[in-house]
């Protein structure tokens, strides 16, 4: 059993991290700290000044993100479901803004986007993000309401017919939710050997050390846990990634908030971005309760 | 990434699938918690059949991965626990088999793989439990052996035991890190008393033992004099890191019994507690495959188990308290009967965050060994 990354998914793992990094830099990061906060000024109802940025989407385009699963003589790179994990992954690390599940499954369905040419959205549960924003929104989005999203860098509309649940695309968001975690534990660590408070580093006092030590158990559990189900595809297995990957994403952005501290509360510091971003991913996919009852029917099976 | 296994694998698994088929329908039950005489006889005994039938060396010698399927296999089947057999089998015998001189590995390690003799851990004092390096227990060289005098608590399997491992201060004005050794004590050397403690579970599991200038030849050392230490931490890694992987697996099928009873009893139909049993199904599903993750890593390495036992142990004994605390809310108020199932089970799962190791020194562990963060004080 060899349930460890092969060399060539390091190397992709690293072309991905080494493009998404260009947009995860600190220039981006000022790109969204300069974005008004909504509460203050006009308020915006589903138009969200931040536009989406197509040359990071044609980049990932040329780098394979959108058609590494298109087969090869549909111009694809023919991998699977682990590669896609790991390219997902740091896509959620870097924090990537942008409907790059809906299109990476449209590659070979719609024209362009395996290419990242086109922009697609979809309807997922009752939202769809980056409606605007997109060239093509499937399967439609009949009668979609705005909302002034919580998050800045995901406009989102609501639909009156929830869409149905794709796995593939619950699995896709748990690897984008691992990838977030692993920043927001990152992000904490970084935060607690560098900031002093009474004389040493607030990292050497344990009620911050193990909130960082719980940080990383929660992602060391959901990575198994996600690499496992993108291996197996199994449905119960992927339900079971996307419950962990989610508490890790959304209780890890948490704490690293709260080792932040007053730094954390300010729309300035990056990790209420990494929350925001955990909270609507969280929703996709029918959300929690479905894959709880998943899991549960499967157990009397 | 692969979550198959080898031509191999496969064959062990089916081989000892076959086996355990053929010996399990006759054996007894194992006797119950307060015979510790009968438990011994028993254990070792299941562990004389491994040997006879060329398993009992899965846990040094076999790769992480037949030791992996041997665990997962022998649950499934409802297999007897290792028992008495534990600290032998899975911290003693790996330390000796890593740490000590040829003499002393043909001494010891035949008995512990034929089921001949049992081990316990002397490592635990009353004011040395979690702080296992500030340990008070002295020895002091007279001719060729130590004197001992001191005393140990929350020694499992006391009273049957042959051997101790046994943690000693050899040398107190160092720095109480360093003079520390590691010996292997008879029991049945003079000046020995076990006095048994009784766990909130009402079984006296563990006892304390009072060491009353006990005699241990000098060649019982393992290790050098003051390194006891080191040797301690690699007993310790192996503590951590295998242990608990046949419990994962056991975890899983008592999840699948708890919902069975929910449908009999009508609790099924309360949706707070299915989403309840199906997140715990993510919960253990995750950490069978952090183990398979975990083992995959530990036979890419080369070496034994690293700090990832702690990850483990954090979450795992977290979550084998959460299951039995599930299984109270199925059981209703049948979970203040002793006599119903799972509910001791709830009661033994109280102990999972404090013993070997706490939740707490797990977590500092992790902190400061992985992330890298500062040593508090």
């Amino acid at each position: 059993m060899r349930f460890q990354l092969t060399e060539d998914q390091r190397a992709l793992r690293a072309a991905v991290r080494g493009v998404v990094g260009r947009w995860s830099g600190a220039g981006s990061w000022g790109l969204v700290a300069q974005f008004p906060a909504p509460l203050n000024g006009t308020a915006q109802t589903g138009d969200s000044q931040f536009r989406l940025d197509r040359g990071l989407w044609r980049a990932l385009g040329e780098l394979g993100f959108f058609s590494l699963r298109l087969a090869e003589a549909d111009g694809g790179a023919g991998l699977g479901l682990p590669e896609a994990v790991l390219a997902f992954e740091e896509a959620g690390r870097a924090l990537v803004p942008g409907p790059l599940v809906a299109t990476h499954l449209a590659a070979g369905v719609v024209l362009g986007a395996d290419t990242g040419e086109v922009v697609v959205a979809a309807a997922d549960g009752r939202l769809v993000e980056w409606m605007d924003e997109a060239d093509v929104v499937l399967p439609g989005a009949e009668g979609a309401v705005p909302l002034r999203s919580v998050d800045p860098l995901t406009p989102l509309h609501r639909v009156p017919a929830p869409a149905p649940t794709d796995t593939v695309a619950v699995l896709l968001t748990a690897a984008e939710q691992l990838g977030t975690a692993t920043r927001a534990c990152e992000l904490a660590v970084q935060h607690a050997r560098a900031r002093e408070q009474f004389g040493q580093p607030i990292g050497a006092f344990q009620a911050v050390k193990h909130l960082c030590a719980e940080q990383l158990v929660r992602v060391e559990v959901a990575r198994a846990a996600v690499y496992a189900a993108a291996v197996t595809e199994d449905p119960a297995d992927i339900a079971a990634a996307r419950l962990l990957a989610d508490e890790a994403a959304v209780r890890g952005a948490r704490d690293c908030l709260q080792v932040h501290g007053g730094m954390g509360f300010t729309w300035e510091s990056e990790v209420h971005l990494l929350l925001k971003r955990a909270w609507v991913r969280a929703q996709r996919g029918g959300g929690r309760t479905e894959s709880e009852e998943l899991l549960a029917a499967e157990l009397t099976a | 990434m692969d979550l198959s296994y080898t031509a191999e694998e496969e064959e062990f698994r089916a081989e000892l699938r076959h086996w355990l088929g053929d010996v399990l329908p006759s054996l007894p039950s194992r006797p119950s918690p307060d015979d510790w005489p009968g438990r011994r006889a028993y254990d070792m005994g299941w562990q004389r059949m491994l040997y006879d039938a060329g398993y009992a060396d899965v846990h040094w010698d076999a790769s992480p991965t037949l030791r992996l399927i041997f665990l997962e296999e022998t649950e499934k089947a409802g297999a007897p626990y290792v028992g008495a057999g534990f600290v032998g089998l899975l911290h003693a015998g790996p330390t000796i088999a890593a740490e000590g001189t040829p003499e002393q590995r043909a001494r010891w390690l035949p008995p512990i793989l034929r089921g001949d003799e049992v081990w316990c851990q002397g490592f635990s004092e009353p004011d040395a439990g979690s702080d296992l390096a500030a340990l008070r227990t002295r020895a002091w060289r007279d001719g060729d052996d130590y004197v001992v005098s001191g005393s140990k608590i929350w020694t499992s399997h006391a009273e049957v035991a042959d051997w101790c491992e046994l943690l000693v201060r050899t040398d107190a004005a160092a720095p109480k890190h360093r003079g520390i050794t590691w010996l292997a004590m008879p029991m049945d050397a003079p000046g020995i008393t076990v006095r048994p403690l009784k766990t909130l579970v009402g079984s006296a599991e563990f006892a304390e033992v009072f060491l009353d200038e006990v005699r241990v030849p000098v060649g019982n050392r393992v290790g050098d004099e003051n390194d006891g230490w080191r040797v301690t931490m690699v007993t310790l890694s192996f503590e951590r890191g295998t242990a608990f992987v046949g419990e994962v697996v056991a975890c899983r099928r008592v999840l699948r019994e708890l919902a069975a009873e929910a449908r009999k009893n009508g609790r099924w139909d309360d949706p707070a507690l299915r989403r309840r049993l199906g997140g715990l199904n993510a919960e253990f599903r995750a950490l069978w495959r952090l183990t398979q993750w975990n083992v995959s890593e530990a036979e890419a390495r080369g070496g034994g188990p690293g700090v990832g036992g702690s990850v483990f142990k954090l979450r795992y004994s977290q979550a084998r308290q959460e299951l039995y605390d599930a299984a109270a809310e199925v059981l209703g108020e049948g979970a203040l009967d002793l006599g119903a199932p799972w509910v001791v089970d709830r009661l033994s799962s109280l102990s999972y965050t404090i013993a070997a190791g706490t939740s707490q020194i797990q977590r500092n562990i992790v902190a400061e060994r992985i992330l890298g963060l500062p040593k508090g004080r």
